[in-house]
């Protein structure tokens, strides 16, 4: 990557704040224990989503507060959506899934907050969470289907003659779920929040200012949207796959 | 006129440029999707919301494609 520091006055840097820093200590060494500002803001969100999940739905109340009646609009949500994709049978693993969109919805809505840290922007977070989506729905759907599971890649409905054809193209479109699956999140969070800071590296040059400010409201705005919406798409992508595992036939 | 540094550097930059290409196509086939399934949803709204859930899965698998163009980049500028 360019480098160069000129005398300009206009330096952007937009991939400077998915830098992963070691807190404690300043010899900068990374080992696997050590505790990172990624390591921060995963617990933050962890500790966002207890706050809401079970501190805000403590009272049982009748006439809900306003922290219970978000847990309860999100839990009915996520509990329609498994229920309409992946049908009855795959009500009993709602619990991974519900976890998984917490968890990712809260971790985008916090990167958003200025000068955090958005740890799903990293391909090392949101792959960790699809491979073990791949592996969850690949056991499961050999466990539940024995060696039928297979003929999720042999489509009984097409020709003959195109049938091995169309096993390798499923064969390979099965492996690459993790890799789409992981890289769609942190993709959208990476280049919104790059997006974000190249324009408010814009804002020096006075101006550009005002235009620049507008800009970072509008595209704020946007990733606002975009962090709910991939959210969604990363669970609706879960129970598509774990619909495939329950059904395997086509 | 002579070239300095390292060509194979250079290369790998300008391919990453190339492979972003791709996210375009993304785009044309996610906004095709959405295309549809609004025009289809104007002319039967009834229908409409049921269908939200197939149109965010068809988006996703529209843009798996792109996804795949820009993990080519990642790969030119940072692995190779």
């Amino acid at each position: 990557m360019a480098t160069e520091d000129g005398g300009s006055g206009l330096n952007i840097h937009p991939m400077d704040q998915f830098l992963v820093k070691p807190l404690f200590g300043n010899d900068g060494t990374i080992s696997m224990f050590t505790v990172t500002n990624v390591t921060l803001w995963l617990a933050i969100a962890v500790g966002c989503v207890v706050a809401l999940m079970v501190l805000g739905t403590r009272g049982r109340a009748i006439v809900p507060s306003r922290s219970q009646s978000i847990a309860e609009v999100i839990y009915g949500f996520v509990h329609k959506m498994v229920e309409d994709i992946a049908g009855k049978e795959g009500l009993k693993y709602f619990p991974y899934i519900f976890t998984l969109f917490i968890f990712i919805l809260v971790a985008n809505v916090i990167g958003l907050l200025p000068t955090s840290f958005t740890t799903t922007s990293h391909i090392a977070v949101t792959a960790t969470m699809a491979i073990a989506v791949f592996l969850v729905v690949t056991v499961l759907g050999f466990v539940k289907n024995g060696a039928s599971f297979l003929s999720l890649f042999w489509i009984s409905s097409a020709p003959l003659v195109l049938r091995p054809i169309l096993a390798l193209i499923e064969v390979i479109s099965y492996f690459v779920r993790p890799v789409s699956h992981s890289i769609r999140l942190a993709g959208n969070m990476m280049a919104g929040h790059a997006v974000i800071k190249v324009f408010a590296g814009f804002a020096v040059v006075y101006w550009i200012a005002p235009a620049s400010i507008v800009a970072i409201t509008a595209i704020y705005a946007l990733e606002t949207l975009v962090v709910c919406i991939q959210a969604y798409v990363f669970t609706i992508l879960t129970c598509v796959y774990l619909n495939d595992a329950l059904h395997p036939h086509h | 006129m002579a070239i300095e540094g390292d060509l194979v550097q250079m290369g790998a930059y300008v391919g990453a440029g190339l492979a972003c290409t791709g996210m375009g196509g993304a785009a044309v086939g996610v906004g095709h999707v959405v295309g549809n399934y609004l025009s289809g949803a104007l002319r039967n709204p009834a229908a409409a919301a049921g269908q939200t859930a197939t149109m965010f899965i068809g988006i996703a698998f529209a843009e798996a494609l792109g996804i795949f163009s820009f993990l080519v980049a990642l790969l030119l500028m940072f692995a190779v």
